[in-house]
Parts: structure tokens; sequence; C-alpha cells
């Protein structure tokens, strides 16, 4: 995008007024709404977000301390777009995709203003192998060539959007970017060249052929949500939660370990030390299908809360946009955004800047649009173009409720337009009972969907064991409220049974390192496993327990610490189906010990 | 009058002189005409009897600038000197800093004269470049049982300490000061930010930065209670361009110990309220996230340098209330925080410290072997559990009396008990080693029986476990 700015023509305006990062200019007639600008002595980037007769109003990207009334503002001609090529794997932008990286080594540790960078590199080459022929004929999607950009990556080279005709020319070979690999003969006749980098305006949302539906989960390695409440490849989902409840570190989780192809990660408004964390683990975590560092499939858009306000306001757009790009070659993409409540507030800030009526807490009226929109570009589709193929874009967001309360606008209205919550929970935090995802308050309505998959690539009862697990957990949270104004001595033994499973329950499957070892990543065969021991010890110890057997003769048992451990046990499966003939064996003993003929 | 004025002018004044302004409202000032006023500008206003104030640039417009003024507006009439200096707040920097004290606009007043140097900082800073950042992870030993074993600091960090006013946080930060190092041993610089601070309390941290001998690698910004509330925006900044200057120019590893942030949010209020923005919650501005994170992430550690910027804001939470905005969003930028407790104060245990809503979000980077001992981590979470199931039980008992808890149950109360006398109490001026720490806790722990010690693998239960010793 900044190549272009440098061949403008003479469409200069100035400066009015200046209040934070709004910025009132005049003097461009012809200025669009959405038009890149650059305002100031000092080059500062800015969109033009609203006009009226001479004057128009800019969002400045960068912070405007020093600029004075009646510096020349420069139009652009062009939209706020991404720049599309190979190349994007393993970056670190901000908001408006300038490389963090490249602006490190060019100006030192703190970012200073008027920097301009290419987000990607015009100088290094990448070998394009064509998978056309000279003389077919192509439309928009179109995929012509492939760029091996990481050895996870291989990069499709589509054809441009409303491009149509017929390859007059196509080269193997080493090219840079925006050096042409060969030409096409549009059906007007006219000629233009191939080339590997695309931009789109990251405000309109790629287009497709048709949605698809979706039934393979996103497997994260963590019970609660895989189990429990899983999110579809292609869904949208949120984790809200107060400070301290766990959202970032159980995004990161997911953007290490998930199954997900391409993970892009929008660090907006929050920590710069967590993506200094991320950029620390990312090329020492390895993928675990290739053995390759995990950096190599992933995309960092980092605008930290000390970062410009309004940068944080263009990075979620930003970050799908590219998610889309991919998703159109055909991939998998999970796309993260932590936290989209520090997008609103980005939102909710330039807002007021602009003098615009708020509606709830400052928030203006459009909030609920613009999250829906956001939301709505989640999905698995059918891309444009041939050969036909399916891609996935899956959000997952945070949500940063102040003072952890969800009755809040943007926990309100992001509640409306996913699939799946985590509710993140401050009781299980403070117990270090991590992932602190409360079961009773989170809901998926992926459960349902990915059901069959699990039926048919697990085990068949996989919905039962779920259902029944859900269902123990409600009932016993229930008990606990009576137990604790009685005391858990005077329950009677079924429900001291249903509290001792759900403790069974909450340690050996729900509560999940997220730090080291075996349990960090835990395979369905696993989850299944782990829940089908502890969910049928249940079911026949409830059968004792009818046939006055005492409950004390369960809860001595040793396997009862085990069962809560064995998740950590490092032959995995294996250790889980020991212990699972090991306690069957127990319970044996127990029948016949208290003469109950039917149990074995 | 006219005659001293240009009297004044005549001395050092570089940039453009305005005179007369339309509106004085409260700390605000409506200047007419002033077609160059840059965003963010420090301007100096010459008062007709010769008094000069600073002020800063809120708006500018090709026709009208608004400018807050710094110190007291009281006396200032419309007819006054405005000199736009062309500057953003700037301050001087050389390495005689350290062993000085200024007030809250960078005056010294400690009787030593001001500080000269060609080095000028501006003092909001830059942000800070994420991929420049290196991820913190040497632990910080504090002498202090239920941070170290329990919140443990890290360099690099932001920790606050959200108290209530009344509670011991002042007796705390000098006692941290006073006991933290790291594992080798080297010193740390301290910067000293006081925002609104009472004298007796400002007195308190001199007194006792003097007599741990802290002072010579101190620098002190005092915001006294009965300084202008404005200048409090500008304290925590100077205080942190300093410490910037001292960690990364100056290669030291730098404490931060700024309070108390709640009168910085009040007046940031203030401000807002009086340019007539749109409220946010409880009247505070909706970019109050935005603003505090421009002071907190100013901590951390940049790649390939030496010094290291750890930072521990403290506030009161009004109303004792963890949700009012202020610790809500310091708590949403920290990494972590530390929680007083009335209750516990109230029971005699210093420093109260209530561990369950408290949290460090580095601690897991900055322990385990090597570090501190390999069993802290594991040893921690149980800590952890048991005394949440601790406190459980003592609120069960004040309903259905001790006597009728489980046996069970009857243990994890006894263990609460004795984790706050034993881990969580300690002295003022007592100062345990990590070691120490971790082989209280195992022995408060062995209270419970060893089967309920689940989130310890069992190599480390025998290694550890005190019964197993014997």
């Amino acid at each position: 995008m900044f190549l272009v700015m440098f061949l403008m023509t003479d469409r200069i305006g100035k400066v009015k007024k200046i209040s934070g990062p709004v910025v009132i200019a005049k003097g461009i007639n012809d200025i669009k709404i959405g038009e890149v600008v650059e305002v100031g002595n000092d080059r500062l980037i800015g969109e033009v977000v609203r006009v009226f007769e001479d004057y128009f109003t800019i969002q400045v990207y960068e912070p405007t301390d020093g600029l004075k009334p009646l510096e020349p503002v420069h139009a652009t001609g062009k939209m706020l777009v991404a720049e599309l090529a190979p190349g994007l794997i393993t970056m670190v932008f901000d908001g408006v995709q300038r490389p963090l990286g490249r602006i490190f080594e060019q100006s030192g540790a703190f970012i200073r203003r008027g920097v301009k960078v290419n987000p990607l590199s015009r100088d290094k080459k990448w070998y394009f192998k064509p998978l056309k022929k000279k003389g077919e004929k192509v439309t928009a999607g179109d995929i012509v060539g492939v760029v091996k950009e990481t050895p996870l990556i291989s990069h499709k080279i589509m054809v441009k959007y409303d491009i149509n005709g017929r390859i007059k020319e196509i080269n193997e070979g080493d090219y840079t970017i925006n050096e042409p690999y060969g030409y096409i003969e549009l059906s007007n006749g006219k000629e233009i060249p191939l080339m590997m980098l695309q931009e789109w305006p990251v405000r309109t949302p790629r287009p497709y052929v048709k949605r698809l539906s979706s039934e393979v989960p996103l497997l994260t390695g963590i019970r609660v949500i895989d189990t429990f409440f899983p999110i579809a490849k292609g869904g949208a989902g949120c984790i809200p939660g107060g400070f301290g409840t766990g959202k970032t570190i159980t995004l990161h989780k997911i953007s290490m370990y998930s199954n997900s192809e391409i993970v892009i990660y929008i660090g907006c408004g929050e920590r710069g030390n967590e993506i200094a964390e991320m950029l620390k683990e990312f090329p020492k975590l390895t993928d675990p299908k290739t053995g390759r560092p995990i950096i190599e499939r992933s995309i960092v858009i980092a605008n930290t809360s000390n970062m410009p306000v309004s940068a944080r306001e263009a990075s979620i757009y930003m970050g799908v946009t590219l998610a889309e790009y991919y998703r159109d070659m055909g991939y998998n993409v999970t796309l993260i955004a932590d936290s989209t409540s520090r997008w609103a507030e980005a939102l909710r800030e330039i807002s007021g800047r602009l003098g615009e009526i708020p509606v709830e807490r400052g928030y203006p009226a459009y909030l609920p649009d613009k999250l829906a929109e956001f939301y709505e570009r989640a999905g698995r589709v059918q891309p444009l173009g041939k050969p036909v193929r399916e891609g996935s874009v899956t959000i997952i967001g945070a949500v940063s409720p102040p003072g952890g309360d969800f009755n809040e606008p943007v926990t309100i209205h992001t509640l409306r337009f996913v699939g799946t919550m985590w509710a993140l929970d401050p009781e299980l935090a403070y117990r270090r009972h991590f992932p602190a995802i409360n079961w009773l308050r989170s809901f998926s309505q992926y459960a349902k969907i990915v059901e069959s998959w699990w039926s048919k690539n697990i085990a068949k009862d996989f919905g039962e064991y779920r259902r029944k697990a859900l269902r123990l957990l409600t009932v016993s949270s229930e008990i606990e409220a009576i137990a604790s104004v009685v005391g858990e001595g005077a329950l009677p033994d079924d429900q001291r049974l249903f509290l001792l499973i759900s403790d069974i329950l909450k340690e050996g499957f729900l509560r999940q390192t997220a730090l080291e070892g075996e349990d960090i990543f835990c395979i369905p065969e696993k989850q299944y496993l782990l829940l089908k021991m502890i969910m049928d010890f249940f079911d026949k110890v409830y059968v004792l327990i009818q046939k006055k057997v005492p409950i004390e003769e369960i809860t001595k048992l040793p396997e009862i610490s085990e069962m809560k451990r064995v998740k950590e046990d490092e032959r995995g499966i294996k250790a889980v189906k020991e212990l699972y003939n090991k306690i069957m064996t127990r319970l044996e003993e127990i029948s016949r010990k208290y003469n109950i003929q039917y149990l074995f | 009058m006219e005659e001293s004025l240009y009297r004044i002018l005549s001395g050092s004044v570089y940039g453009k002189v305005y005179r007369g302004v339309k509106e004085i409202r409260g700390s605000l000032m409506v200047v007419e005409n002033v077609g160059d006023a840059g965003y963010n500008e420090v301007v100096r206003i010459i008062d007709t009897d010769g008094v000069e104030r600073i002020g800063r640039v809120l708006e500018t417009s090709s026709d009208l600038a608004i400018i807050q003024i710094l110190g007291d507006e009281e006396g200032l009439q419309t007819d006054v000197l405005i000199n736009l200096t062309g500057k953003v707040f700037e301050i001087p920097l050389s390495d005689e800093i350290t062993g000085r004290i200024f007030n809250g606009r960078f005056e010294p007043i400690d009787n030593l004269p001001p500080i000269i140097s060609g080095e000028k900082r501006d003092i909001s800073g830059f942000p800070m470049n994420p991929i420049a950042r290196e991820y913190p992870t040497e632990f910080i030993q504090t002498g202090i049982s239920a941070i170290d074993g329990m919140l443990s600091l890290v360099r690099g960090q932001k920790l606050p300490i959200f108290s209530v006013s009344g509670l011991p946080h002042n007796t705390l930060a000098a006692q941290i000061v006073r006991q933290a190092t790291v594992k080798k041993g080297e010193d740390f610089a301290i910067v000293f930010g006081g925002i609104g601070l009472r004298s007796t309390e400002a007195e308190y941290f001199m007194r006792e930065f003097r007599d741990s001998g802290a002072i010579e690698r101190l620098v002190a910004i005092l915001n006294l209670a009965e300084d202008p509330p404005i200048e409090r925006l500008l304290t925590p900044r100077i205080a942190l361009t300093v410490a910037e200057y001292l960690a990364f120019d100056l290669e030291y590893h730098v404490l931060v110990i700024v309070t108390d942030m709640t009168n910085y949010c009040e007046a940031l209020r203030e401000i807002s309220v009086a340019r007539g923005e749109i409220p946010g919650r409880m009247g505070y501005p909706g970019y109050m996230y935005s603003d505090l994170a421009t002071i907190y992430e100013r901590a951390g550690i940049i790649k390939n340098r030496k010094g290291s910027i750890t930072l521990m804001p403290m506030l009161t939470m009004p109303g004792g209330d963890l949700r009012h905005p202020i610790p809500d969003l310091t708590g949403y930028i920290t990494e972590g925080q530390i929680f007083l407790s009335q209750e516990l104060y109230s029971r005699d245990i210093y420093p109260p410290i209530n561990i369950l809503p408290s949290l460090s979000r580095l601690m897991k980077s900055g322990i385990g072997s090597g570090k501190t001992r390999e069993d802290h981590r594991p040893l921690a979470d149980q800590l952890y559990d048991a005394y949440s199931r601790g406190t459980k039980a003592r609120d069960l008992a004040r309903i259905i009396g001790e006597v009728g808890l489980s046996s069970i149950m009857k243990r994890y109360l006894k263990f609460a008990n004795e984790f706050e006398e034993k881990f969580i109490n300690q002295g003022v001026y007592e100062n345990r080693s990590i070691e120490e720490t971790l082989d209280i806790g195992w022995e408060v722990l062995s209270i419970l029986p060893e089967e309920e010690l689940v989130r310890i693998p069992r190599s480390i239960i025998e290694k550890y476990h005190p019964k197993r010793e014997k």
C-alpha cells in the first residue's frame, strides 16, 4: 500500500482541528470515506471516517502529539488494504500491517512516528511453480500456481478478483512478489501482468461461491472444550471472563496445539509481554504431525494496549482479511482475537471524539452491527475459482467484561452472534482450577453437530457419556448448595456419591494444566476413555449404594486419587485402560463382599 | 505592569507569544486565534504579576486552542501571556539524577540545583515494539512468603498492590524496597512516584529509604496531596521516563513504585469532565484503559539490553470494591495483582495478603528448578487449592458449627488457620529466603492427609514431604 503512496497526485489538504487520534482537515473535494491519507509533516497514516461539505474527519493510526493546524494532508487514493502475497506467514504486524520486525531493525526498540515500511519484502524471491499452461482460460479465484511459503504452507497463487481472461505467458522460476511471472489477456484484448502481490480492502469480506455446513470439530486438546463445549471448524466462539480468569492462556493454548492449518493471532489492546511470550514459544513448539515449528503456520498481529487506539480498531479487520485469503486457498484457518472488548473500546473512543451520540455505557449505537459483521466473516465456504475447494475461518474472540460482569454491551451482543461460549469463572480461577471454564454457564450450539464426528471416529456412545456427565455436574451443583448449608455428613449416601463423582470429574477430567507434561494436549480417544472410566465407575457404584453398601466403603478406595491423577500419566491411553480394569476388579470385590450378584 | 511583562519576556522565551484568553473554566483555558498550537504542546502561561504556570494543549484547531493549566489556576485572569514552546513535555536527564528528589513538575525540592543536560526526553514516551521485548523470567526474592511462595514477582513485571485505605500497603511497599533482591545479588535502583501523597506518607517513605540506604540509588518524584491535582497526570509519566533512562541508558535494574494510582485516575476524571467528554463507567473517561496502559506498559525488558523496569503500582480500591473501574482496568493491564484484605488485617495478620483473588501471571516463568526449587509450582498449586477448601470449611463452620464438619473438612479448616498464621504472617523486618518459605509451606501442608495432595507429583512428595524425611 505504501508503494503507491509515493506516486500520488496533488490531492493535498490542510489540518483544521486535532483532538487525540481524530483530526479534521479540509481542502480535498473528492476525498472518499475509507480513503487512506497521510497527515502532517511527519506523514502519519490515517483513514477518512467522515466527510461533510469541504471538511473531512480522519482517524489517525499514530500518536498525533505535536501535530499542528495548517499542516498538509495528502490523499493517497487508496482504501485501507491488506497486502496479500507469500511472506505473510511467520510475520508480526501492527494493526495496519506494518511489519514490527523490520521496524525494530530500522528504528530500535520504541516505535516512533511516521515510520514507513512495506508490509512484505520487495526483495525476497519466491520460487513460483505454475499449475496452468499458456492458453488456458482463467477466472477470478483460479489457482494458477504455487509457492512453498514455509515447509508447512504451500501458498496458492490465485487470480485476482474481477479478472477474467486467457493466459498469454506463464513462467516457472524465482520472482519477487511484484515482478510479473506471466501475462494474461483479458476478454477485451488488453494484456495485464500476473504478479503474486494482491491487495484487498480490509473492511470488505472476500467473496466466495457458497457457505458450507461443518461437522468437523476444531480439536483443541482441552477436555472441557472438546468434550463438553466444542467449536466446529468454521464456527465462531467467545471466551468472556474478568481479569486473571485465564482467557489469554486458553487462547494461547488453542493457537499452539489446536489442529488448525493456519493460526492468525490478533493481540488487540493487550499486554506486550504476552506477545513476547508467544514469539518466544512459537519457534520452539513443534506441530505434532510434521515436527516443524508452529511459527511456520502462524501470523501475529500485535497492537498492544499502549500502541495507538485507532490502529487497534483496524487490527481486527486486518486479521480477518488475512484469514479469508488463506481460507480461499483451501486452508482451515483459526483466527484468535484477544481481546474484542479492547477493540470495542477503541470504537467507543473514536466515536466519542467524533461527537456521536452514545447509547449503552458510551458505546455507539452501531456496536452490535460491527460485532455481527466481524463474527459473520467466520465460516466454512467454497471459495471462488477452480479447482473446487473448501476452506474455513474459525473465529474465537476473548471478551473482557468490566468487573467480570457479563451483563454489559460487548458480552451481551457478542453472545448473539457466536455459536459457543466458554464462560470463565473467577471462583474456579481463585482455586487455581484451570481452565476456569464454568460448565454450568457455558454453551455450544455445535455440540449436536460435531457429535456425529465423535461417534464415527472415536466411539459410538460418546454422546451418551457426554450428556450423562453434564447432567451429573448440574445435579451435584444443586446438592453442593444444600451441603453448604447442612454439611456433607447430613446428606444421604446417594447424594454424597454425586458429590464424590463430581469431585473426580473436576479434578480428573475438567482441570487440565496449560504448562507442561502429558496433560497439556489430550487426544480425543483419551478424553473419551477418561470420561467413560469415571461415568462407568459412577454407574456401578450407584447400584452398590442402592444395595446398601456404605459410601465409606467407596470413599476410602485408593483408586479415587488415582482417577484424579491418571490424566498426567505419561503412558497415556494405556494407563487409563489399566486403571479402568483395576477399578472394575475392585468394585467386583466389593460386590462379592456384600453378596450383590448381578453387577458383573 | 506592561514593563514587568516585557522584562520577563526578554528572558528566555522561545516560540510564539499571544496575549489574552477567551475563557478560563476550572483548569482549562480557551484561547482564540492561535493558529499553530501543536497537539500536546507545552505552553507557558505568564500572569500579569509575573507568576508563571505551565499548561498543555488538549485540543487545537486553526482558530482555537484548549489549554490545560498545570498548577494552581487561582488568581488567573484572562489577560495573560501565552507562550507556545513548540515542544511536548520533556525532562532533562543525566547520570547525576540518582539520589535526587523532585516535585510533580520535575523541579528539584531537595535544595540542589536542577538537572542540566542536553538529553531531554518526552515524558509520554513511545510505545515499546512488542517484538523488542524480552520475556521476563528472573525471580525476584522479596523475602515475603505470601509473595515469593504464592505470587512470585519476576524482573520486568508490572504487579500492582490493591489495597483499601487504612491497610498497611505503605509498610509492605517499604519492606519490598528494603528486601527485594535477585539471585545474583545486584541491587535495584528505585524510582518512587508519589501521586497525591499525604506529607506524613511522603515522610515515612523518605525515612525508610534513608534508613535502609536505598536513598543513594533512589529517584523520588513527589506530588503531594496539597499540590494541584492536574500535576498528578504527569507524575507517573515522569517517574517512568526516569526509569526508562536508568534502565535502558544506564543499564540499571529499576524497581518503580508509584502510589496512589487512584489519585491519578481521579485527576483524569476531573480533566475529562471539565472538557465535557462523554463519561464511561462512574464518570471515568472511556479511554482510561488506554491511558493507564501507556503508563503500565512501560515496564519490561528490551532484547539485548542489560537493564529492566519492574513496576509495582499501588492503589486503594474505592470502597474496597475490586470491580470499581480503577482496580478493574488496572488488573486487565498488569500482570497480576496483590490483594490486601481488611479481614486478615483485623485478625492481626501481616502482610494481610488474601492470596485467593491475588495472582502473578509471570510466576510460571520465574520459578522451578534452577530458579527457585523444583517443588515450587506444585506446592503453590496445592496450597491454593487447600486454602480455598479451608476457607470454605470456615464458612460452613459458621453455619453448622465446627462439630458438624466432616473429619477431612476439620483438617482443612485447621490448615487454613495455620497457613494464615505461619505462612502468610511474618514480621515487618523478617526477611525469609525462598527455601524457608517453601519449607513452611510443606510444614503447614502436612496437616492434610497425603492422599489429598493430588496436585503434587508423587516423586516430589517423596522428596519434600516433612513426614517422609524421618
